[in-house]
């Protein structure tokens, strides 16, 4: 059975990225969008820009993971293709994970090209890549699994009351420490400030340690937003 | 030996009120079997639980009460070897747009785990068996109405189950393309697969049914094979036969009895008497249509109510 699993996970992940994944217009469109967010800001605040290398990473991932979970998740059930899915000998937590390492992959891959870009422009300095690769793959996982509840919940109007914020609050534009302290609280809600803060401790090359609360409060957004997503999905296809 | 594939014992599934709807009792308490290699129908009305009964079956949706085995596993703690064994062509053709006729079927394949080595021969055996063989590259959503439902049925098979839910295979489709997946069906049967199979259409369940079990609002109201089902209708044997004398006189003369035999020796005796011959002798039997109109008590024009109207309604021929 677990092996029935996790071949299904593996083959429903490879289905969506050649269905809807990797097709040129999202590609571009995932890599542009976050530059053209950094420069809007840049051009309004001229100063450091290599502070905004962890944020600019950050967004990509997010909006790389979540933004196409609406057709793979919404749209395949609307017109009822996930129906076959659950037909399939593959345990809904398991299609479910296939349907994220799907939206992982993706926001990986666009987020490699950025962070190329980056490292092309700013140079690699001290980088601590065992760090740096953690760091993406956890939010990478947890935005995939904010996503998912987002689709699953049919919330995609809320959940834009959340990303924007989010965007502000996370720490990308403004560093925590200068946000007024009630903002702050709300900014420790929000999976977007630990990807940001793990994220600047690996590009600064700083060791593991000194950001494992950040890891571990990711890693924790992940397993509860995919415990979430995954008792909804159970009760709405029941 | 004939063994039950199927097994089902007070299966019901209640949906509770909500949003100003009433409760609803979908399927209320139905039992039958189905026998290994047979063509079973599920023949009802629109909204009298078929496709219900299906999701239940085939692991969609949870029963609210009864049991139920399928392949020897039971429902409630066995359902994804049951998901793993049984093919489902469910009732709205919902194979991947985006995907190719052959991606389609490899894709179907890999969740089933079919081994690599196997994938495209099979796709392309199936291709061919549909007569989907020129469209291997097409994309799904490129394909006529009939191909995506011949293709939505070869998706079914692509891991050979030894049992296939077929879910108003024919509705909607153009007589032809209706005429040639009725005689797919019916080469699955004869290759061994079981098919479990609703439909609204009673010509459609005569044809290709081995036994018909009918359905209306949630109960199985009979249960029997086709002639079974038109013998509890029909209580008297009728006999017609075409009798002509030497001059050319045609005339069509009919025999009632409670014994077939008894009335078609009527008919010789008739032609005998009269220094006749006979030219024809037709039992006359009660329709499908008949016997669910009886047992029923609905207007056959039920089954076409709403749905899909009479598009794949007749055979063909």
């Amino acid at each position: 059975m677990l092996a029935d699993d996790l071949r299904g996970m593996w083959y429903i992940a490879m289905k969506d990225l050649r269905a809807y994944y990797f097709k040129p217009p999202n590609i571009s469109w995932g890599i542009m969008f976050p530059f053209a967010f950094v420069l809007a800001f840049a051009i309004r605040n001229p100063g450091e820009l290599r502070q905004l290398v962890p944020g600019l990473l950050a967004l990509t991932i997010l909006f790389g993971t979540s933004s196409m979970e609406a057709i793979v998740i919404v749209f395949e059930r609307r017109i009822g293709s996930l129906e076959r899915l659950l037909l399939a000998p593959v345990r809904l937590p398991a299609l479910l994970a296939g349907k994220l390492l799907g939206g992982m992959t993706f926001g990986l891959t666009v987020t490699a090209v950025v962070l190329l870009v980056a490292l092309a422009v700013f140079g690699a300095g001290s980088v601590n890549w065992p760090l740096l690769a953690l760091a993406l793959l956890l939010a990478a996982a947890a935005f995939s699994a904010l996503g998912a509840v987002r689709e699953v919940f049919e919330a995609q109007t809320l959940a834009n009351f959340v990303r924007f914020p989010m965007m502000f609050l996370g720490g990308i534009f403004v560093p925590l420490s200068s946000m007024p302290p009630a903002l702050q609280v709300v900014a420790r809600a929000l999976p977007l400030t630990y990807a940001v803060e793990t994220l600047r401790a690996a590009l600064d090359g700083r060791a593991l340690p000194t950001t494992a609360l950040d890891l571990g409060a990711l890693a924790a957004f992940t397993a509860a937003l995919f415990w979430l997503a995954v008792r909804a999905l159970a009760r709405r296809t029941a | 030996m004939m063994s039950d594939v199927i097994q089902v014992a007070e299966l019901t599934k209640h949906y509770p009120a909500g949003r100003g709807a009433a409760p609803v009792r979908a399927v209320d308490g139905i039992e039958f079997a189905v026998r290994e290699g047979e063509v079973f129908g599920f023949l009802g009305p629109n909204g009298a639980g078929k496709t219900t009964t299906i999701r239940m079956l085939t692991g969609l949706t949870r029963p609210t009460a009864g049991r139920a085995r399928v392949l020897g596993f039971d429902l409630a703690t066995d359902v994804t070897r049951i998901k793993k064994r049984i093919g489902v062509a469910p009732e709205t053709s919902n194979l991947y747009d985006e995907l190719s006729a052959c991606d389609n079927l490899v894709f179907a394949m890999q969740l089933y785990g079919v081994p690599r080595r196997e994938r495209k021969t099979r796709a392309e055996e199936l291709l061919a068996r549909f007569r989907l063989g020129e469209k291997r590259d097409t994309s799904f959503a490129k394909l006529s109405r009939g191909m995506r439902r011949a293709l939505t049925v070869a998706a079914a098979l692509a891991h050979r189950p030894p049992l296939l839910f077929l879910d108003e295979p024919t509705t909607g489709l153009d007589v032809m393309s209706a005429r040639s997946l009725r005689g797919m069906i019916a080469d699955l049967r004869d290759e061994g697969v079981t098919v479990f199979l609703t439909t609204h259409y009673l010509e459609e369940a005569e044809r290709l049914c081995d036994r018909i079990a009918i359905i209306v609002n949630g109960r199985i109201v009979a249960l029997d094979t086709v002639d079974g089902l038109k013998a509890r209708v029909q209580k008297r044997a009728v006999v017609e036969a075409v009798l002509a004398d030497d001059s050319g006189g045609v005339e069509t003369v009919r025999f009632e009895s409670d014994d077939i035999s008894v009335a078609v020796q009527a008919v010789l005796a008739q032609a005998a008497a009269d220094s006749r011959r006979v030219l024809s002798v037709n039992t006359l039997q009660p329709t499908l249509e008949d016997v669910f109109v009886h047992l029923t008590g609905l207007g056959a024009e039920a089954m076409l109510a709403e749905k899909g109207g009479k598009g794949g309604a007749h055979a063909g021929g």
